[in-house]
């Protein structure tokens, strides 16, 4: 069950971010980020251009190492040197158009980096029949049907690529599944499509990180927002605390809409 | 959607416009005429196609076969070293030139085309002062006359009778070659990364491949198949010329490219590149067998890239067809 009061939640979070931050030099990407990641829940990390969302899921992700702040996994804090810790963290994360490899079967893509083998010493091979078969299997369990396992991903739509990666991510048992805005370039159906994977990946108890900066996708299927605004945080508001309309006025910076609102609207004539 | 299809149509083309018009072509005598500079070209080749398909060139892959001619001709006959011991030598250096390639190429980032341009040039003046330096010719000679040439001589350069017809041993070992690079490829996880690496660095290393150390291995077996050849060369000929190997490279691309390789990298197959070679091998003997001038060899060869070029980039569109 998804604690969307989170009133029961008195185990330590998956995730908790303390007061992070992040400079690029001399420009401060990030500054005094907190918010929680719980099992079976929705956070979503909303923002307009620029304002620190890719940023932050490097964080999560071992990409970058934050400046400030602190990283606690479980309750216990981290500091990831490289992707492949937070992987091994079971943090996994799908990337906006870095998902797949485009040129590669959808089965060898399922399985990259984490091969199956069989045989031994110089005779370890990659077991292709089980890659295919698991992929499938996979697949089919989070509800995508796919006609080949063999087709290239690049011939494949882009909410069937981030479903795919969905997919890869729950099969491979990560515990937060982080998305980089995976329906920023997706039609509305499709977008949907996307986000009923997202819904499936939460109930099986996975600790979603979905970065948006549109609050209509977010608002259905998040448990959880943390507002971004140039880096730093306009707050983190479970889904009680706000309506859509409160939120999409706080990401594009509450006055400054009105402001637009006001300007664009046709003069009295 | 085979990479090598293209290629394997082009061979099947090729043999049959001269084995109809050649009976010398068609013979077995003949045959093993012409898989002969495919079958040294084909060892080449076949790295080339790993190396390409991981997304990077090596435009010193040909000097480095006359670099590891000369190490081996130098330290035998100079250094007065069992020619096993030479041999050694020989593939420490490829591997260390390989390993440099690829180190250098994973820490700047800079185009594999500019860092082994350098390589190349440097080679080519270390290659011609080293051998002038120690036997103040352009030529090392003598390799015969060294111990442990007999059992080199039968690993590198014997021949095989096969129905009355002798076939040099080097196109077993490119068959073999071919066999183990496509084994690689498509049934180990290092196969698997050498796509992913190709295909999309930054892709694969999210997901954990170990991009960096799959580019220097691609580069170092780049050299140590020059190594092979560069060995082959020295104890067939017994003599090697200090300008060995040079302009090879570009033949190298031509081949893996002609085999379905993309220039851009993530797509192709080692037998595809083998092809290309067999392709190269059949024109380069076909066209005098036919009397032809030389010439139009290189009228062939640019012909079919060109033809190579634009098949493989439709592969590409088509893979790509619904990319974003
Ligand atoms: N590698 C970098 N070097 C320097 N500055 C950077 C780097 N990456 C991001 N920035 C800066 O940090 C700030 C936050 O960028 P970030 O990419 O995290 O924003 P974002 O919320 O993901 O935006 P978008 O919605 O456009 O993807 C921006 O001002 C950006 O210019
Ligand atoms: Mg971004």
């Amino acid at each position: 069950m998804s604690g969307v009061g989170g009133g029961a939640t008195q185990s330590p979070p998956l995730l908790e971010l303390r007061d992070v931050g992040k400079d690029y030099g001399s420009v401060i990407a990030l500054d005094g980020i907190s918010t929680t990641v719980r099992a079976g829940e929705v956070t979503c990390v909303l923002g307009d251009n620029g304002a620190g969302k890719s940023t932050l899921i490097k964080i999560l992700s071992g990409v970058h190492r934050p400046d400030r702040g602190e990283l606690l996994l479980d309750g216990r804090p981290v500091a990831f040197g490289a992707p492949r810790d937070a992987l091994d963290a079971g943090i996994a994360t799908v990337y906006q158009d870095l998902a797949m490899i485009p040129l590669m079967a959808i089965w060898r893509n399922f399985f990259l980096g984490a091969e199956p083998t069989r045989g031994w010493g110089p005779f370890r091979r990659f077991d292709a029949a089980t890659a295919r078969e698991t992929t499938r299997r996979a697949l089919a369990e989070m509800g995508i049907d796919l006609r080949d396992p063999d087709q290239p991903v690049g011939t494949l739509s882009g909410g069937e690529r981030q479903s795919v990666a969905i997919a890869r991510a729950v099969h491979f048992g990560a515990r937060v599944l982080i998305l980089d805005e995976p329906t920023s370039a997706l039609g509305v159906k499709q977008a949907g499509v996307v986000l009923r994977y997202v819904a499936q990946a939460r109930d099986r108890g996975v600790g979603v990180v979905l970065i948006t900066h549109n609050p209509h996708h977010a608002y259905p299927v998040g448990d959880r927002f943390l507002l971004l605004n140039r880096g730093r945080s306009l707050g983190s508001f479970a889904k009680g605390e706000v309506d859509r309309d409160e939120l999409t006025r706080l990401m594009a910076g509450g006055a400054e809409l009105d402001q637009l609102t006001h300007e664009l609207e046709r003069p009295p004539s | 959607m085979k990479p090598e299809l293209g290629a394997l149509i082009g061979a099947v083309a090729v043999f049959t416009f001269f084995a109809v018009q050649s009976e010398v072509f068609r013979s077995a005598r003949g045959v093993a005429n012409w898989l002969d500079p495919a079958s040294t070209l084909g060892i080449m080749a076949v790295a080339v196609a790993l190396l390409m398909i991981g997304g990077h060139f090596d435009l010193s892959a040909g000097v480095m076969v006359g670099t590891t001619a000369l190490t081996v001709g130098i330290v035998a006959v100079e250094f007065r070293q069992n020619l096993w011991v030479a041999i050694a030598v020989a593939l420490v250096v490829a591997l260390a030139i390989g390993f440099s390639n690829g180190w250098l190429v994973t820490r700047t980032g800079l185009p594999s085309f500019i860092i082994t341009l350098g390589t190349f040039l440097m080679l080519q003046g270390l290659n011609l002062g080293l051998t002038k330096l120690f036997t103040s010719t352009v030529t090392v000679g003598g390799i015969d006359d060294v111990p442990g040439y007999a059992a080199a001589e039968w690993v590198f350069a014997s021949r095989l009778s096969v129905a009355g017809t002798e076939f040099r041993v080097a196109i077993l070992w490119w068959v073999l070659f071919t066999a183990l690079a496509t084994w690689v490829l498509l049934r180990t996880r290092f196969g698997n990364w050498v796509f992913a690496t190709g295909g999309d660095e930054v892709a694969a290393r999210n997901v954990g491949v170990p991009a960096r150390r799959t580019t220097i291995t691609l580069f170092m077996t780049t050299a140590a198949a020059a190594w092979f050849v560069g060995v082959t060369l020295a104890v067939r000929l017994t003599s090697v010329q200090a300008n060995t190997g040079i302009g090879q490279e570009l033949i190298f691309i031509v081949a893996a490219v002609i085999g379905g390789c993309l220039l851009t990298g993530g797509f192709g197959s080692a037998i595809g590149a083998s092809l290309g070679a067999l392709i190269f091998g059949m024109t380069q003997l076909g066209i005098p067998y036919l009397r032809w001038d030389a010439d139009w060899f290189y009228f062939f060869l640019g012909a079919m890239l060109l033809l190579a070029v634009l098949t493989n980039r439709l592969v590409r569109r088509y893979a790509e067809a619904a990319h974003r």
